[in-house]
């Protein structure tokens, strides 16, 4: 008796400690499905992205996948991603209009006083394409590649891609490790500004380092998936993602305010580190009730050397209604802090003894949160029709304590609604 | 010294993991495609395009830089 308590402790401490380490990816066997034929499984889908008042994105993806002997797979994918609208160009709204030139430099726009700047020539047309191959290199250890390339009209990117997973324990486990290299280049329409410069005049030189800027990302996902029983399934991940280079957003500008009267004086352009380090930790559980239905519930935390730190909660529920037909609400719940150089506005004179300061409102303390659901039709011979509605709101300090004098009076975060509809198409060819 | 370290832990819990799981026989629900990890990867990766251009987190379930001038 007591020889069997002490088994069970045992067994429930090293469990425990088991789940203190990371997962990655859905190669391997504690996850994976065997194919049931060699043909080719294509997802298609078309994702139409509406912010009120702002952008507005058009998405095709299409994705192709096919299991050749010895389970070894090919995935394809491209994906299309075409903007227009409006986007918030760091500035702060204020009593009067204002007046901004353009990122080429050619001309101007003008924003009504008390509005949030947003600069509305916002266009561009992204294409990507990824290529990856998996394959096992002996009865229990994965291997995969992959690549990737996009671009659009000012930015291009280059990735490769390699992990390796091996099972554990029957398949009961996994254990994978995962890194990525990218080099990415920035080539924005007139030419990279400098840092804390004032924006120029329209038709005058615009203050520039050069055209183009480039930075390199590496990501490392180290990675555990654990079978719990034959209706739970969790995954742990830690990753670890290191950006060097041009970290700015070049169509970044703050506002330069009188330290009195909080009137607006000068834009100048953003300044970011030229590294960033973050650190994250995922834990992902699928669990399968009685009635059929399952359950997705995951939990990010990431915290990096810009003093962000975040919280992120996703949630599925599939209920299966019957055989042909699920509905699947889903709600997810984001929560960050600021980076430390994260500032809605600069004092007059400020700007001088500063490295780095950006009013990008994605670096300021904010709130995600997503409602919808996804509703999907199965055919014969496996095909599957799907549509989906989600809601995205996004919140900050509209009225920061730190505003002054006009600021007060006018609205200093641009809070974000945005309306997600996706219809897609997946089937076997 | 460290190597053992690391080679310890994993077998400590690697072990605790055995404790864990079922039999081959014992895979049917897990086979579901509802029960993969990633059971909808095209919604999943549009989904991380969304945040990673809006938000400043990405990745966690994989990688999480690069790849657009959104952010």
């Amino acid at each position: 008796m007591q020889l069997k308590e002490k088994k069970s402790l045992s067994g429930a401490l090293a469990s425990a400690t088991c789940a203190l380490l990371g997962g990655v990816t859905s190669l391997g066997g504690a996850a994976a499905v065997q194919a049931e034929d060699h043909g080719w499984e294509i997802d298609t889908a078309v994702l139409i992205y509406d912010e009120k008042d702002r952008v507005s994105a058009v998405e095709p993806v299409v994705s192709a996948k096919k299991t050749f002997d010895g389970d070894r797979i090919l995935n394809l994918k491209m994906v299309l991603d075409s903007l227009t609208g409006a986007s918030p160009n760091g500035a702060t709204a204020t009593d009067v209009p204002q007046t901004f030139t353009r990122p080429s430099g050619k001309g101007s726009y003008i924003v009504e006083a008390g509005e949030i700047p947003l600069d509305d020539t916002f266009q561009d047309t992204r294409g990507a394409f990824s290529i990856g191959w998996e394959q096992p290199i002996n009865r229990l250890t994965r291997v995969s590649v992959g690549g990737y390339v996009s671009a659009e009209y000012d930015y291009s990117s280059v990735a490769v891609n390699a992990g390796i997973s091996r099972d554990f324990n029957k398949r009961n486990t996994t254990l994978s490790a995962a890194i990525s290299f990218s080099a990415d280049q920035w080539d924005p329409e007139g030419g990279i500004p400098i840092p804390f410069a004032s924006m120029a005049p329209a038709g005058e030189e615009p203050p520039r380092l050069g055209s183009t800027d480039d930075k390199t990302i590496t990501d490392l996902v180290f990675g555990l998936t654990q079978v719990i029983n034959r209706r739970t399934l969790m995954q742990w991940n830690y990753s670890l993602s290191r950006s060097s280079g041009y970290l700015n957003d070049p169509f970044k500008i703050i506002s330069v305010i009188d330290a009195q009267s909080g009137e607006t004086l000068d834009y100048v352009y953003e300044n970011r580190p030229e590294d960033r380090t973050k650190h994250s930790l995922y834990w992902k559980t699928k669990y399968h009730l009685q009635r059929g239905d399952t359950l997705d519930f995951s939990y990010r935390y990431m915290i990096d050397d810009w003093d962000i730190d975040s919280h992120t909660f996703d949630f599925y529920y599939r209920w299966n209604m019957s055989e042909r037909y699920y509905f699947e609400p889903h709600a997810r719940y984001y929560q960050q802090s600021a980076a430390d150089f994260y500032q809605h506005s600069l004092l007059d004179g400020e700007a001088a003894g500063l490295k780095e300061a950006s009013a990008d409102y994605r670096l300021a303390e904010l709130d995600g949160i997503t409602l919808g659901g996804k509703f999907g039709v199965k055919f014969a011979g496996g095909s599957e029709l799907n549509f989906r509605l989600e809601r995205y709101e996004q919140t900050g300090d509209t009225s920061p304590g730190d505003a002054i004098g006009v600021q007060k009076s006018v609205d200093l975060f641009p809070d974000l609604e945005a309306n997600i509809f996706q219809i897609g198409y997946s089937f076997k060819w | 010294m460290q190597g053992t370290m690391i080679l310890m832990i994993s077998a400590l819990l690697l072990s605790g993991c055995a404790n864990l799981g079922v039999e081959p026989w014992e895979r049917d629900i897990l086979a579901k495609k509802e029960m993969q990890i990633v059971s909808d990867p095209v919604s999943a990766s549009l989904d991380d395009h969304i945040y990673f251009s809006k938000e400043a987190s990405s990745g966690g379930a994989g990688f999480g830089g690069g790849g657009c001038g959104c952010n």
